[in-house]
């Protein structure tokens, strides 16, 4: 090759090169930019209808207060049942699993239900919870199907976390004479409890704006405060999705304004829970 | 030696602490022990719920959907390939055939979108990014994933719907092509984030021989890079179909519902989550009706565990071949 073609064709990449960086990079921008767009857009729609009364009103006098209520204890009801048994779950995975194909098959479920669709979650629970178990439509129902949709996400991040604290902790707490539970217990378990927390948040808040699962499960386009777990609720997505689709959309600043709400609630939480897991890292070192 | 006097009740006090009740202490090695056992019984347990809910879930969806698929006179292989769903006519049919090709139709468009997109943008963030740029854009991917379904559907029928209704001169915003416009932003965390880390975790010695060879970024970035994290990102594409399948509100609220049997992209759609979600708070609770959507539940069970399986299996693969 003669060291003209050789320039050439070095020539030639270095024009690929920027090419395909501008492409790429255009591809990534507007995917930044259409998050900001939503971002943006849902601000500019949903701040001038949030108010005070927006937020602790009835419906009728224009407020979503009782949505809010039912997704809060819709969500507090799912964090009963998922956090004790995923909790559970990822610290067999990760302490007591043996290696082979038993273990493996567990993974394999856990993958697998982290893949199955909402609204089949949402049959299972009308078929389970409702029908079978006769909890009929439910805040009872409804959380305990949706937390069979967020066990995978708790788990894995549970078990990511205890997979970071280090071997030694364990080793030293044995050594001294503890048993295998209280040296999970003690030493394991504290250490990981910031990406424990972290994980468990963000499933949750999925839960929160889920609506599928609960469609057939729990809500109600219009019913009281609930007063006790068998009582059928209001939720924020719910209302948000018959609000949009009423004929005519009636009311857009209601439909915005919870749009707002349940976002920035779900982003809020996942901030601060982000935040408190970098400063609890900061804390500990090994 | 000191963890076996720990351990076993047998010696305990024996050899330290003469002043210690004996007594005492055996009892709570004693006691360490039962709890140790129980709690063991209980995690070990509790490792099992994933597979004792995800059979769970195929049994009650198939002992559902028995009744309709056992039916003599629309059940069976007529429900997949019938084109019409008079579900409470007498006698009933159950043909979903054309729920099926609403729900190609739209995952096609979603795809269509964020894979090229997706992986682009993932081929950016892992290769020419700077650590900035990768922190930043991140966190709002992860902003993307956890924004609601219905906001995601709130902003098709608001926005994503009416703009491509203009650009085509449509005479309806709510469209297959719309639903999966919106679908393919729900695709794209899935698809950005799965691929970028099959990328990252590319061993970087792979890497810096293509450089040291006289590569550019780019030509590392192709012939290298991407076709060792090939399996990666074949996962990717695999979960984010499965997410675009399964999503049901963006659907039910943009994609229109009307249940012809067409493939344009311009016309409404109503995929299978669509059917489940719009007709099941309809149907007389353990009758045909109902029994036929548990038949499409299960359809859609079917399809995303093939997806999520294939692209588990060559997640595995995949992480085998780079722990070495």
């Amino acid at each position: 090759m003669t060291r003209a073609r050789a320039r050439a064709r070095t020539r030639g990449a270095r024009i690929v090169e920027t090419v395909m960086k501008i492409v790429t990079g255009a591809a990534a921008a507007s995917v930044m930019l259409s998050a900001f767009a939503l971002l943006g857009y849902l601000l500019y729609r949903g701040l001038p209808s949030i108010s005070w009364s927006f937020l602790t009103s009835m419906p009728r006098d224009g407020g979503i207060f009782p949505a809010i209520v039912g997704t809060f204890w819709l969500t507090v009801g799912t964090a009963v049942f998922a956090l004790p048994i995923g909790i559970a779950a990822a610290i067999y995975l990760s302490e007591y699993a043996p290696r082979g194909a038993r273990t493996r098959l567990i993974r394999l479920s856990i993958a697998n239900m982290a893949g199955v669709p909402s609204i089949v979650y949402g049959l299972f629970g009308l078929a389970v919870f409702v029908m079978f178990f006769g909890f009929k439509i439910s805040m009872l129902s409804g959380a305990l199907t949706l937390a069979c949709l967020t066990l995978p996400v708790i788990i894995t991040a549970t078990e990511e976390a205890l997979r970071q604290v280090p071997q030694d902790l364990r080793q030293a707490s044995l050594a001294l004479g503890a048993t295998r539970w209280r040296t999970i217990y003690k030493v394991v378990l504290p250490a990981a409890a910031p990406g424990i927390v972290t994980g468990s948040i963000l499933g949750l808040s999925r839960a929160a704006g889920e609506t599928a699962p609960v469609l057939f499960t729990a809500v109600f386009f219009s019913a009281p405060l609930p007063s006790s777990p068998f009582d059928k609720v209001m939720a924020l997505p719910y209302h948000i999705y018959i609000m949009a689709t009423q004929p005519n959309r009636p009311q857009p600043a209601i439909v915005w304004g919870s749009a707002l709400v349940l976002v920035a609630g779900v982003t809020v939480i996942n901030i601060v829970a982000a935040a408190w897991r970098s400063r609890a890292r900061r804390k500990v070192t090994w | 030696m000191l963890v076996s006097v720990g351990m076993s009740s047998d010696v305990s006090g024996a050899m330290d602490e003469p002043l210690r009740d004996r007594g005492g202490r055996a009892s709570r090695t004693g006691r360490a022990r039962a709890v140790e056992a129980v709690v063991k019984a209980a995690i070990a347990g509790s490792g099992w719920i994933a597979i004792v809910i995800l059979t769970a879930i195929a049994a009650f969806l198939a002992v559902n959907a028995w009744p309709a698929l056992s039916s003599s006179a629309a059940g069976g292989w007529k429900m997949l390939t019938g084109s019409l769903w008079y579900p409470t006519a007498s006698p009933p049919e159950f043909g979903f055939l054309p729920y099926i090709v609403s729900t190609l139709r739209v995952t096609g468009v979603a795809l269509a979108i964020a894979v090229p997109v997706g992986i682009a943008a993932a081929v950016f963030i892992s290769e020419f990014a700077g650590r900035r740029f990768k922190e930043f854009s991140k966190s709002v991917i992860e902003f993307m994933a956890a924004v609601p379904s219905v906001v995601y559907g709130l902003m098709g029928v608001y926005v994503v719907g009416p703009a491509i209704k203009d650009l085509f001169h449509l005479p309806s915003a709510l469209t297959a092509l719309s639903a999966g416009v919106v679908l393919s932003f729900m695709a794209l965390p899935t698809i950005i984030s799965i691929s970028e880390d099959a990328m990252h975790a590319v061993p970087n010695d792979l890497r810096m021989g293509s450089l040291a060879l006289g590569n550019t970024r780019w030509q590392t970035a192709y012939k290298v890079i991407v076709p060792a994290a090939g399996s990666g990102i074949f996962a990717s594409v695999m979960l984010g179909m499965g997410r675009a399948i399964g999503e049901t509100m963006v659907v039910l609220m943009v994609a229109g519902g009307t249940m012809d049997l067409t493939w344009s992209l311009t016309a409404s759609a109503r995929p299978l989550t669509a059917v489940i979600a719009s007709e099941m708070g309809e149907v007389v609770q353990g009758g045909l009706h109902y029994s036929a959507l548990f038949v499409i539940g299960l359809t859609l069970f079917v399809i995303t565990f093939a997806a999520n399986l294939a692209a588990d299996l060559v997640l595995e693969r995949q992480r085998k071949r780079w722990r070495r």
